[in-house]
């Protein structure tokens, strides 16, 4: 059971990375609004699961896949806007980022609460999101969880065939490796930024999304895992997205063993003491690429 | 003499931003203000500490910490320990199960004074423990982080990672450091009712007298080699590590020297508010705290003063009559003082005693070493407030 637990705060470290491991290990930019743009997304769906209810009822049952894309779009387009409108002046000057996303994500908190109010927010999911699977009587295994699971699996997939095998991501990862060089050869590294910084801000609107299914939706809930997000990407090594995954799993069972074994929140003090000890050792990260900049 | 004069005071723009402020602080606002805002203006005081920390370490030394909450707070817990031993003694917590160990610890069934808490009974031992903690475990992170040339973003996140995993600590830890409440309801140091009015403006003024010393002592310093240095090292830190200086000792140094500096404000603190809990160690108050810096103008000693008693006043004026609108400014704070005036107050005031200063004075120092002129950003003294 704590092996399945930490598989699905696995699903949701890892969804978070995700986007951070565009925005933050690709494209350098400390946005501490990250948690707000997923809690955007999760906000989108709830916004979604209401108008279906009470205009569409019979939608019911299949609204869920849409609001995802959805929310995929509304924190994409936020994600763009803010790059346009906040982050583009700052790019050299990175700690100044950090206070600036800070701001933001202040704002956007104090958004929610106005708009959504103080209280924790709930879809109402789909019938066959409810429920669980019982392989053996022992074992009960959640289908919200196996779905997150799945959302996962396929986001990493979409990411990395984005990044890897797409000419937008090849584009991206010229312009990051050599932004002078790339806009020589006809590369609008403007538009690349901001396309990069919007996708990553999307990818986090269907954390948010996937996070509906297992847990409520606050103003705060997403700063309440963004210091875990940066440091699964820092941990991992921030260039290289096989190691986002590794420490998103590596971090995640080690928070849910340590939670069995140590009461409340120490479990996770007694993980993060261990990461940044290890990054006090290896500052590069667990999966550094060995090039030198 | 005169060089020390010099070097203390930082020249006539020095003398009299000192003197503007101690009028302000030492007789404006305690003529002025009542006893509960002045006790409310020692407590904004003893975060532009933290700011003055920031100053040297941000400002001038380029490296950004997200975790000054952790040293304030380590400061203000090795103060508050000592006080609350004071107030648990076994007359007055005759009540309990165990009588004469802190209240908290008797309601998570403790039955004898934690081994950590023993030495805080002795007062030098707890004053020396709010400068010597902080720094201790500055050294530590800051000598596994800068021998490793870890600087700039890598630095802050982890920094803040360090604020989160203190604050869950001490939150988790409930029977040891009072958990999520805190350590509260302290009384008196040594006998003397710290809660008394008399008290309060004691405090008040020890507060500002520490506050003119370490300025002092700042200026001092940074008008030496160790401003040099901090200032080479971020205008061209490999230039400096090749002309042969250990580039990663003065940014410990400084880091050590910024914790010290919060773990000061931390106790002056717990002194005038009487309590200490995580909430002032986390991941918030700590990126607060960078924002007095800022709004004070990052490498201005004066300004990172002023930066905190404009926004913790901001703060409370806000709160009090628009609470929802706060959080509104101070993320427009983060984003205006960043975008708009990377400089902060100190800046706007240079610009504007560089349109109007020749009208009022007739004999201009050139202050800038030509190295300085260079930078352009940077301003040598940094005591332009």
């Amino acid at each position: 059971m704590q092996g399945f637990a930490g598989l699905s705060l696995f699903s949701v470290l890892l969804l978070m990375a995700l986007g951070l491991a565009i925005i933050f290990g690709q494209m350098g930019v400390v946005n501490l609004a990250h948690g707000e743009f997923m809690a955007l997304g999760a906000y989108t769906v709830y916004l979604c699961s209401s108008l279906v209810h009470t205009y569409a009822p019979a939608l019911a049952g299949s609204y869920f896949v849409f609001a995802i894309i959805i929310a995929f779009l509304v924190a994409g387009t936020a994600g763009y806007l803010a790059e346009w409108g906040l982050i583009r002046h700052l790019y050299k000057r990175p700690l100044d980022t950090l206070l600036a996303t800070w701001g933001l994500s202040l704002i956007m908190q104090q958004g929610f609460r106005l708009t959504f109010g103080a209280r924790e927010v709930t879809p109402v999911l789909p019938e066959w999101l409810m429920g669980s699977f019982k392989p053996t009587d022992s074992i009960d295994i959640p289908i919200n969880g196996v779905f997150v699971m799945g959302l996962t699996l396929l986001l990493t997939l979409a990411v990395w065939t984005f990044m890897y095998r797409s000419r937008l991501g090849l584009r991206m990862r010229a312009t990051v490796q050599n932004r002078t060089m790339s806009g020589a050869v006809g590369i609008n590294t403007g538009l690349v930024d901001r396309l990069t910084f919007a996708l990553g801000c999307g990818i986090a609107g269907v954390a948010g999304a996937a996070f509906t299914t297992i847990g409520s939706t606050g103003p705060d809930s997403g700063s309440r895992y963004i210091v875990d997000t940066f440091l699964v990407v820092v941990f991992g090594g921030t260039s290289s997205l096989f190691g986002t995954i590794a420490s998103a799993f590596g971090i995640a069972q080690g928070q849910s063993i340590a939670g069995f074994f140590l009461e409340g929140t120490m479990g996770k003090v007694a993980v993060l003491l261990g990461i940044v000890f290890i990054l006090m050792l290896r500052p590069q990260g667990l999966f550094a690429n060995k090039v030198r900049s | 003499m005169n060089s020390l004069y010099q070097r203390l005071f930082g020249g006539k723009r020095g003398v009299l931003n000192l003197v503007v402020l101690a009028a302000l602080l030492l007789i404006v606002l305690p003529l002025s203000l009542s006893i509960f805002r002045l006790n409310l203006v020692g407590k904004y005081l003893t975060f532009s500490f933290v700011a003055l920390g920031l100053v040297m370490l941000w400002g001038k030394g380029g490296v950004l910490s997200l975790g000054q909450g952790v040293f304030f707070g380590l400061g203000g817990y090795c103060m508050a320990m000592f006080l609350k031993l004071e107030a648990s003694d076994p007359i007055s917590t005759k009540i309990q199960s165990t009588p004469g160990i802190p209240d908290f610890m008797d309601w998570n069934q403790l039955t004898k004074l934690p081994t950590l808490w023993l030495p805080f009974k002795h007062l030098p031992f707890a004053l020396i423990a709010t400068v010597v903690v902080p720094a201790l475990v500055a050294f530590v992170i800051g000598y596994a982080m800068f021998k490793r040339r870890v600087g700039g973003v890598y630095f802050a996140i982890i920094t803040q990672a360090i604020a989160l995993i203190l604050s869950l600590g001490i939150d988790g830890n409930q029977g040891l450091t009072g958990g999520r409440n805190g350590i509260t309801d302290l009384r008196t140091l040594c006998g003397w009712d710290i809660r008394s009015t008399h008290a309060q403006y004691v405090l008040y003024f020890v507060t500002c007298i520490l506050l003119f010393v370490i300025i002092l002592g700042l200026q001092w310093l940074l008008s030496g080699k160790m401003g040099k240095m901090l200032l080479a090292m971020n205008e061209r830190e490999d230039r400096v590590r090749f002309s042969g200086y250990d580039v990663s000792m003065f940014k410990v140094f400084t880091f050590c020297l910024a914790a010290a500096l919060s773990g000061i404000g931390g106790a002056l603190f717990v002194l005038q508010v009487g309590f200490i809990s995580p909430s002032l160690v986390g991941i918030v108050p700590s990126i607060e705290m960078v924002i007095f810096a800022a709004v004070g103008g990052r490498s201005s000693l004066y300004g990172a003063v002023y930066g905190a008693l404009l926004v913790n006043t901001g703060k409370s004026l806000f709160s009090e009559s628009f609470p929802q609108l706060w959080l509104f400014c101070m993320g427009g704070l983060f984003i205006a003082v960043v975008v708009l005036f990377p400089n902060g107050l100190a800046g706007l005031v240079e610009q504007l005693t560089q349109r109007f200063g020749p009208w009022f004075s007739k004999q201009r120092q050139p202050e800038a070493a030509p190295l300085v002129a260079l930078s352009g950003a940077h301003t040598e003294k940094g005591t332009n407030a």
